[in-house]
């Protein structure tokens, strides 16, 4: 009864790890590799066509996709919106930095979370192949172009911050010292890869 | 030093001077809460508890009404019991450290939340009790026969344990983080920072495995999101998230050990 319960209650903290684990590995890793695969459009159109070429060679894609991109993204995604459920908010009344964060955090993950969907509909499940062409037709819209821009940055800062968090919650960073010191870089690391998204987005509109 | 001309001179300048009290009141635990508006006679050195006292000396709100004196608990009145802790001006604190010269008024006086409410300032802080018993708080000696000295403790971590032992469980730390909600059942902040406490005494690591259990279990340390508003509200300055770490640290280094072990 007593191990059952034991095995039970651990069952949320397995949850909760896993949780913070996918968001790095392999979610985290996927956003690195995308993001400079769509950096590539920066060296033209064929630098782009060729980066895309050499992924969908890669054997066994459909199951390298689903395995490591999908089934991981979901299950960040919705868990993630139940962490963000039982979360309380009260910035307002505590408005110390972090917690501030805190809350920029959950509200980044909710944005990414509608901003993957409307991108994997309008991209990967829209029917068209992958191609400079295709994303600068998409690009040139003006809304669709701005909400890109959006999702690119909540997206960086939400996986920069992310990182934070995951070095706390698996023991990690224990110090103050290190924990600040850890801010900074992972601050660093958002505004570098929020701008490498932003100038391969500019880069697919201008069509260089 | 001040002659007896400047001080009378001061006490003149004082005798007029009012404190502006507004605090938010509940009659039962049931109720509805509301704001009340107080002034009472500034006193050079008052501290929130006095203005409280004064108000229960002559309970009459602003608009000059009668009221039922303001509820509240207090013990030590110098910042080591907890009793006092309500929140002053958005920061949860103790009322007894907290000097009406230093405030800004007025003085907004509202009760810890997060707690139960019984009566206006006066909240119900079992949880944080039931907390430290899940996470077996204490150190156990008692056994048939004597057991002699325990193992000696090194000077460096008798330091980070002193630090950590001032915590006297006010409740501050509990009010201020967002995840301690009706959502959740996290222990706080608190609670973490005394497993880590009681697993680095040389006596207290041989039940480590237990308390790491039950930070692993319901409402444990997994509930914690990084928000950090603990270590800023401490009124010890206890460094609650590098205990968090600490601790979260010791239950990675369980989980990924004991599944190795099975």
């Amino acid at each position: 009864m007593a191990v059952a319960q034991a095995a039970q209650h651990n069952r949320e903290f397995f949850w909760r790890r896993l949780h913070t684990l996918s968001g790095v590995i392999p979610v985290g890793l996927f956003l690195l590799e995308h993001l400079f695969t769509n950096a590539t459009a920066l060296g033209g159109a064929a630098a782009f066509n060729e980066a895309v070429q050499a992924i969908q060679s890669l054997p066994l894609l459909h199951v390298i996709e689903f395995v490591f991109i999908f089934l991981p993204i979901t299950y960040h995604g919705v868990f993630g919106l139940y962490v963000a459920f039982v979360s309380g908010y009260n910035a307002n009344r505590y408005s110390f930095s972090r917690n501030v964060m805190f809350v920029l955090q959950r509200v980044t993950g909710i944005i990414t979370f509608v901003f993957i969907i409307f991108h994997l509909w309008t991209t990967r499940f829209s029917g068209n192949a992958p191609s400079f062409d295709m994303v600068h037709e998409l690009v040139t819209d003006n809304a669709y172009f701005a909400f890109m821009i959006v999702g690119v940055i909540a997206a960086t800062f939400h996986f920069s911050n992310g990182l934070w968090s995951f070095a706390i919650h698996w023991g990690i960073t224990v110090g103050r010292r290190a924990q600040r010191i850890t801010a900074w870089v992972t601050m660093i690391i958002f505004v570098v890869l929020a701008a490498v998204g932003v100038a391969s987005l500019i880069a697919f509109r201008m069509n260089v | 030093m001040s002659t007896t001309a400047e001080a009378v001179q001061q006490a003149q300048a004082d005798s007029g001077r009012k404190v502006h009290l507004i605090i938010e009141r509940q009659d039962t635990p049931d109720s509805e809460p509301y704001w009340e508006e107080f002034e009472v006679p500034y006193r050079p050195g008052m501290n929130v508890i006095a203005c409280l006292m004064e108000i229960q000396r002559n309970p009459v709100n602003k608009k000059g009404e009668p009221v039922a004196p303001v509820t509240w608990e207090m013990n030590c009145l110098e910042e080591v019991c907890g009793a006092c802790t309500m929140v002053i001006n958005n920061k949860p604190r103790q009322a007894c450290s907290a000097l009406v010269d230093k405030l800004q008024q007025p003085i907004r006086i509202r009760p810890m939340r997060t707690f139960p409410v019984v009566r206006d300032l006066v909240v119900d802080r079992s949880r944080m009790f039931e907390a430290l018993k899940r996470i077996k708080a204490w150190i156990p000696i008692d056994g048939t026969h004597d057991l002699g000295p325990g193992p000696r403790m090194s000077s460096e971590e008798q330091q980070i344990a002193y630090e950590l032992s001032r915590c006297f469980t006010c409740g501050a730390c509990v009010e201020a983080c967002p995840n301690v909600n009706d959502k959740t059942s996290f222990i706080g902040p608190f609670a973490i920072s005394q497993a880590r406490l009681f697993n680095m005494h040389p006596t207290g690591k041989m039940n480590k495995e237990e308390r790491l259990q039950a930070l692993m279990g319901e409402g444990g340390i997994f509930e914690c999101g990084n928000a950090q508003n603990c270590v800023e509200v401490c009124p010890k300055g206890i460094p609650l998230t590098t205990s968090i770490a600490a601790m979260n640290r010791q239950v990675t280094y369980r989980a990924i050990g004991a599944w190795l072990r099975k």
